[in-house]
């Protein structure tokens, strides 16, 4: 189904608002993703996702929490909905599904 | 903690901030800033601002950039339904949105294109700094009844102008020639002025390299920058020497930029200090201080606050009040150079404008072709917009306002008016080259200046304003209930104006018609008039060089033996033009008290022959008799004039001298073909000549003809380039101003008509159309296809016919008063009214039959069906 296929960038970004549950909005996650996965992203790329995420309804925001680095700027915050929580689990049982289904003598 | 205030790249923040939804921007800015600052702790300064800048630049995405759409639901959004109405009703009516706009776009651009032309004739000699207070000098001469007015004068005037009246800034003598420039290997027949050096401040000559000549000067000269280039190709011209006419050499003080195209001096090609032509030329040297020979031109600057008026009061009498003055009583005066171009002609010294009658007549041609496409542009729009009434309706129950409907229907038109208006600016760009090479001019669309925009924006929106002011004030007033029952019926008043509007747009295009024939016809009459010559074949070559001069009977020789030419001979000037007249001629009888100017012209004995003349009485030049030397040949003209029933034995006096008629010709055309010919005499003259005359022989072909003779010309003259011209052709460009016209006119009428069709094309199928179920009824009642027809044209072939009634004597009145400017011209036949009348009527039927027998032929069943 097309409306709730996550490509790779959007799942770690989903990843990312997890880990970040409660205070996870765009730059915490950019800083979030870089020091993961060691390497440098672009905010728009960050934002674009997230925007992509709730579109298709895996993530939630409000606005809030307002900070002195920010020039005084609330920050739009994130959490994964339930049926975000869900995509994930179903990506990690894939996964795991097909890595159980290498056959041994694969690696030999 | 607190961040430098420099630290982010300011532009990087406003472009977000300008191009940033604002819903999204208080976050978007937050992120920014706080890994801003995290990163100038982490990574530096400098690379923490590469970043912000690349983030800027990532954040700038469409789907980040989308404004959210439920926003603001304002007043933006709905004009936006408006204009997607707008279209959808321009794509439903493809045909009625195609005339409309076609039809409103090629009248804005004749509009654009006679306003460019206007603008460049108004424009001209304007470039000059001194514009407002350069002037000519101008004199009114009498040598008959009527004042005739020249711009030649005596030499000894200038010193007079410049040392005896101090309103004169400065004086300047000028004198134009075509001269032969050689530079090494090149040779070019160019035209020049030999000036004085007051005259090139008084032009505000642009000097771009080396430097003007002054007082001491002789043997120099200023080139314009075309013709440096022709002669020199990328070489330094400075210092260069060039030859005159293979007699002396000049040397290159100067280039200087070209003279605009618009400008008197155009064709000035280089200049020449007055003191060389005064030194070299044998007419210069004789006429130094000769009074009464008028051969030079004379510029002058006034002082700032003098009037041009009371100046030339001043010097109207100058040679009266000396000694010994001359019977035609010179007067003269000063024509200021805002008037050169526009308002050159004289009548009995009088000014009676000039080309100005054209920038006047187009103007208003302009107008008139604008103003019948807004009249299409209204009627249709407005019998369109009645189909609209259910819409309006429609719109009005849900809750329009009025004030919206308005806004909407204006809005519609003002949409087509601005696409027609970027439409007519393609037509322009894409006429132009053409309109320049009938115009003989060189214009382009002035894209920079905010005017032109100002003035085609602001006329498409009076446009707009116009035409829709009836849909939208009118049809927005419907009450919903009496649309929407179907009971809304255009009343017979309604249909008044636009029939008005109909009627006045074929006065237009009849009118235009007619002058367009008349003009061709009396263009035809004059080229049809006999010459009294023959000019097939006739060639002249101007005698530039001095090499040309004393070979008469050599040259003739070779010429002959070539086998190309059948005939040739020399005359004091081309056939095509007159240079000289005298008023220092009597004969027996003659009254006293007139001095009436008679043209003068010496030629070889074989001129006749060659030029093909026309013998009514004697006979031509012959060497068999000696005392031809001292014999005369007169034209009919001058005959008159004479009052002499048989002149040939009569003895004339000229110059001192007597001469004897011995032959009378027909009047050749040399000047005006619109005029009468003036009185002229011929006599020969070996010495005073300066044109050959050459008929090549019919049996080879010109191109053959021609290398032959440019050969035996090589052989005397291997300087000079071969130059010749047809007499042909430069006969045919007197014409040039009235075809001109004649053109132009033709081209408008073809518009007005083509504009005109096109909103009758519209109107009939719309009456088609809201008659289809009249029609319907008829046939089954047993009307035929003809009936049908002819209930549908009947209308406006009335109103084709009331037009005609108003344009017939609109274009007699106009007409008639033109063709008085000329003393040759045709008739207003009456046949030419019937014609223009039966033309218009013709396409006015064609252009309806179309839609009339498309909805004869349409099947009754059909249309009665469709409610």
């Amino acid at each position: 189904m097309k409306g709730t296929y996550l490509g790779e960038f959007e799942e770690v970004v989903l990843l990312a608002v997890a880990i970040r549950s409660g205070d996870a909005y765009g730059a915490a996650i950019v800083n979030e993703i870089e020091q993961q996965m060691d390497r440098s992203v672009s905010l728009g790329a960050v934002h674009s996702a997230l925007n992509r995420l709730q579109e298709k309804g895996l993530v939630d925001s409000q606005m809030g929490g307002m900070t002195a680095e920010r020039g005084g700027r609330r920050k739009r915050l994130y959490t994964v909905t339930a049926y975000g929580r869900r995509a994930l689990e179903e990506i990690r049982q894939l996964r795991n599904q097909m890595w159980d289904a290498i056959p041994h003598t694969a690696w030999s | 903690m607190k961040a430098p205030p420099t630290a982010e790249p300011r532009w990087a923040m406003r472009l977000l901030h300008w191009l940033c939804p604002p819903h999204r921007a208080e976050e978007l800015e937050g992120d920014l800033e706080e890994l801003f600052r995290q990163r100038v702790g982490e990574v530096g300064l400098r690379k923490a601002r590469w970043r912000y800048v690349r983030d800027v630049l990532s954040l700038l995405r469409p789907s980040l950039m989308k404004r959210d759409e439920y926003s603001k639901p304002a007043t933006t959004t709905m004009i936006r339904n408006y204009l997607k109405i707008a279209f959808r009703n321009l794509a439903k009516n493809r045909v009625y949105s195609f005339i409309n706009m076609f039809g409103l776009a090629s009248g804005m651009a004749v509009a654009m294109l006679i306003g460019l032309w206007m603008y460049d004739e108004l424009s001209f000699n304007k470039q000059f700094k001194h514009y407002d207070r350069l002037a000519k000098l101008w004199q009114f001469v009498k040598f008959d009844v009527e004042k005739a007015s020249y711009d030649v004068l005596p030499i000894p005037l200038a010193q007079e102008l410049r040392s005896k009246y101090p309103d004169f800034e400065s004086v300047g003598l000028s004198v134009s020639r075509n001269v032969i420039l050689a530079a090494g290997e090149r040779k070019l027949l160019k035209m020049g002025n030999y000036i004085e050096p007051d005259v090139i401040d008084m032009l505000s000559l642009n000097v771009v390299s080396g430097t003007r000549f002054g007082n001491t000067d002789i043997n120099s000269i200023l080139l314009s920058q075309s013709l440096a280039g022709a002669l020199f190709g990328t070489g330094d011209p400075l210092n260069k020497l060039i030859r005159l006419d293979n007699k002396q050499t000049v040397k290159v003080a100067g280039v200087y930029q070209d003279f605009p195209a618009n400008n008197t001096f155009s064709d000035v090609t280089f200049l020449v200090p007055w003191a060389f032509f005064a030194a070299n030329d044998d007419g210069a040297k004789r006429d130094k201080d000769e009074w009464d020979s008028n051969s030079y031109q004379i510029f002058a600057q006034l002082k700032p606050g003098a009037d041009v008026g009371q100046v030339s009061a001043k010097i109207r009498d100058i040679r009266m009040k000396r000694d010994n003055p001359p019977g035609y009583k010179p007067e003269f005066f000063l024509h200021p150079m805002s008037k050169w171009h526009l308002y050159a002609d004289f009548k009995d010294g009088v000014n009676i404008g000039g080309l100005i009658t054209f920038v006047w007549l187009f103007g208003s041609i302009g107008v008139i072709v604008l103003l019948l496409a807004c009249i299409n542009f209204m009627n249709l729009s407005t019998a369109r917009s009645e189909k609209r009434a259910k819409e309006v309706g429609i719109r009005k129950s849900i809750g329009s306002l009025r004030s919206q409907l308005v806004a909407q229907f204006f809005s519609e038109s003002l949409l087509m008016a601005v696409l027609a208006f970027v439409l007519s600016i393609l037509f322009v760009q894409l006429t132009l080259p053409f309109f320049n090479q009938v115009s003989e001019k060189q214009m382009s669309i002035p894209w920079g200046n905010p005017l032109f925009w100002l003035a085609g924006l602001g006329f498409s929106l009076l446009t707009g304003l116009i035409a829709g002011s009836y849909p939208a004030l009118y049809l927005s007033s419907f009450q919903p209930i009496k649309v929407l029952k179907g009971m809304m019926r255009t009343n017979r008043s309604a249909t008044i104006p636009r029939r008005v509007l109909v009627g006045f747009q074929f006065t237009v295009s009849v009118t235009l018609i007619i002058g367009t024939i008349i003009v061709f016809r009396q263009i035809e009459h004059a080229k049809d008039r006999p010459v009294g010559y023959s000019r097939s074949g006739l060639i002249e070559i101007g005698m530039n060089a001095p090499e040309l001069y004393r070979h008469y009977t050599a040259l003739r020789h070779d010429l002959l033996n070539t086998g190309a030419v059948a005939g040739m001979s020399e005359s004091s000037n081309s056939i095509t033009e007159q240079a000289g007249g005298t008023t220092d001629i009597s004969w027996k009888g003659k009254k006293t008290d007139t001095k009436p100017l008679v043209m003068s012209n010496y030629v070889t004995h074989d001129f006749g022959q060659t030029v093909g003349w026309q013998l009514k009485e004697g006979r031509d030049f012959s060497r068999d008799f000696t005392t031809d030397s001292s014999a005369m040949i007169l034209n009919e003209a001058l005959v008159k004039l004479m009052g002499i029933r048989h002149p040939v034995g009569e003895i004339v006096r000229q110059g001192g001298r007597d001469y004897k008629v011995i032959g009378v010709i027909k009047d050749m055309v040399k000047e005006d073909p619109f005029k009468p010919v003036n009185p002229s005499f011929f006599a020969v003259n070996y010495r005073n000549v300066n044109t050959i005359n050459i008929r090549l022989s019919p049996k080879a072909s010109s191109h053959e003809a021609l290398a032959n003779v440019e050969q035996v010309f090589k052989r005397y003259s291997p300087d000079a380039p071969f130059d010749y011209k047809f007499v042909d052709d430069t006969y045919a460009r007197k014409f040039g101003t009235e075809e001109r016209i004649g053109r132009l006119a033709g081209g408008f009428a073809i518009l007005a008509i083509l504009i005109s069709c096109l909103g009758l094309f519209g109107l009939a199928s719309y009456m088609a159309e809201q008659r289809t179920k009249e029609i319907g009824i008829r046939k089954i009642l047993g009307a035929s296809v003809f009936n049908v027809w002819g209930l549908l044209s009947r209308e406006f072939v009335i109103l084709v016919a009331i037009a005609f009634c108003l344009a017939a004597p609109l274009a007699y009145y106009v007409l008639s008063d033109w063709l008085q400017n000329y003393q040759y011209r045709t008739e207003l036949s009456w046949w030419i009214f019937v014609l223009a009348g039966l033309g218009a009527m013709g396409v006015t039927l064609l252009t309806i039959s179309f839609q009339a027998i498309k909805a004869a032929l349409m099947d009754p069943v059909k249309s009665l069906r469709s409610e």
